[in-house]
């Protein structure tokens, strides 16, 4: 084996182990109707969540990480 | 088989089938919105039109046309104190595709915005992937945007300003009854960033008030960071409750948090859902800011513009959403009206109020009082699905 082959070998294990390693997902598709229902959403009507970042980012020197809703209002 | 238990397994199957889509990846819902917005505070009026039509073309194509106006009367302190009251109006025009292919979104948006003296276009691009059993969502978006400012009383004057904008977003199913989010995003300006009206105000003894003003002046580059970490949980019984916190700081040495919760509670019965929220916002100002500079050019850069101060603002919001009975539903489809309010109070920590020098010299420059106002934010809309 060269040397090179053997610096991978950790490495290699390493991304062996991560299957492993890594956890099932522990909410099954059945178990989401709490998270499906409307009221569960971050903002559940775009066009008013949308105008009040807009209202923040005008009066408010913070700007970013609105979430879905966010990205800027073009105006002074 | 009873008929009610042909009822109940329908209705399971209805759910199961609902559930298993809520959190795969789906394009957005297909609805029209009409909203009329205002905002009315600090002796300023904006209000104006919404419009926000999503309709899908397929399976995999989603697009989204929004028309927003804001209309602009009044006066604010700024102009109370160095202008006369204006009106304006800004047109805004934002054209969006999402395309969704197996568990990935791309999406693709562009924005016009247009007023008397300032123009604006972005363009963005959006991509984001479901994984770990759909429990798990990452977004990432960049934006550029091309801005000229302009001003109405100096057809000579223009200038233009860039924005770029990078935002990461990471959401996370964590158990059966609660979902989180991070988003991070960066923000880089570059241009004339100031607003070309505004003055800045200098001590100057030989003058009747002992002060005089000046133009702003910012520097032409601004780099941000934003960090917000959210959270929806529902309660043992049918309502949920959000809790957001966002952390900020750019290169101007301007830092604020804000933190937010919302409580949101259906009223089945009588096709309600109410929502409560309470929002706190506080903020440290610019290195370059003052809202008195010891003389003329005192410092490389200047501003007094109060959206740069140190100040805190508090909200408290109330709103409700009623679904329409069927027999007053257009088209026969899921009809809602819409009405939420938040009231919200500016306290400034450094910004005077200079109105006070109307007819009076009472007060030495630098020692008026405070400046501070309430605002009312309304959205009144009514959306419907396709």
């Amino acid at each position: 084996m060269s040397k090179r082959a053997l610096l991978l070998l950790p490495v290699m294990l390493l991304l062996g182990g991560c299957e492993t390693l890594m956890p099932e997902p522990w909410v099954k598709p059945y178990e989401r109707h709490y998270l499906a229902d409307p009221i569960m959403s971050f903002e559940r009507d775009p066009v008013a969540a949308g105008y009040m970042n807009h209202v923040y980012e005008a009066r408010e020197a913070a700007r970013g990480a609105e979430g879905g809703s966010g990205g800027g209002c073009g105006c002074n | 088989m009873a008929v009610t238990d042909v009822k109940r397994l329908l209705s399971l199957l209805a759910v199961s089938l609902l559930t298993t889509n809520a959190f795969a990846a789906v394009l957005p819902e297909e609805r029209a919105d009409t909203m009329y917005h205002a905002y009315s505070g600090g002796g300023v009026t904006i209000d104006g039109p919404s419009v926000l039509v999503r309709k899908n073309i397929g399976n995999s194509v989603s697009l989204s046309a929004n028309y927003y106006v804001d209309m602009i009367s009044g006066a604010s302190i700024d102009v109370q104190a160095t202008a006369s009251p204006y009106e304006e109006q800004r047109d805004e025009f934002s054209l969006g595709a999402d395309y969704l292919v197996e568990k990935t979104t791309m999406s693709l948006n562009y924005t016009n915005s247009s007023e008397s003296d300032y123009q604006a276009e972005t363009v963005g691009f959006g991509i984001s992937q479901d994984f770990f059993g759909d429990l798990s969502t990452l977004s990432m978006r960049a934006s550029y945007g091309s801005d000229t400012v302009m001003r109405n009383d100096d057809g000579d004057f223009s200038d233009f300003a860039e924005h770029r904008r990078y935002s990461l977003g990471w959401s996370q199913i964590l158990t059966t009854k609660l979902i989180a989010e991070l988003s991070v995003e960066t923000v880089s300006d570059e241009g004339f960033l100031n607003n070309p009206y505004r003055s800045v105000r200098y001590l100057n003894p030989g003058t009747e008030l002992g002060f005089s003003y000046q133009s702003e002046l910012y520097p032409r580059t601004r780099n941000s960071d934003a960090v917000a970490l959210r959270a929806k949980y529902m309660l043992p019984y049918r309502a949920a409750i959000k809790s957001e916190y966002r952390r900020y700081a750019d290169s101007w040495g301007i830092s604020s948090n804000n933190l937010e919760l919302r409580y949101t509670h259906p009223l089945e019965e009588k096709s309600l859902i109410l929502e409560g929220k309470l929002r706190f916002y506080k903020q440290a100002g610019a290195d370059f800011y003052s809202d008195l500079f010891p003389y003329a050019d005192a410092t490389n850069f200047r501003a007094r513009d109060k959206e740069l101060s140190d100040f805190t603002t508090t909200a408290i919001g109330f709103g409700a959403t009623y679904q329409l009975p069927e027999r007053w539903a257009l088209f026969n489809r899921r009809n809602t009206v819409n009405l939420y309010w938040d009231y919200i109070f500016f306290d400034y920590d450094n910004f005077h109020d200079v109105r006070v020098h109307d007819g009076s010299t009472d007060y030495l420059p630098g020692e008026e009082p405070t400046y501070s106002f309430n605002a009312h934010v309304v959205r009144l809309f009514w959306s419907m699905w396709f």
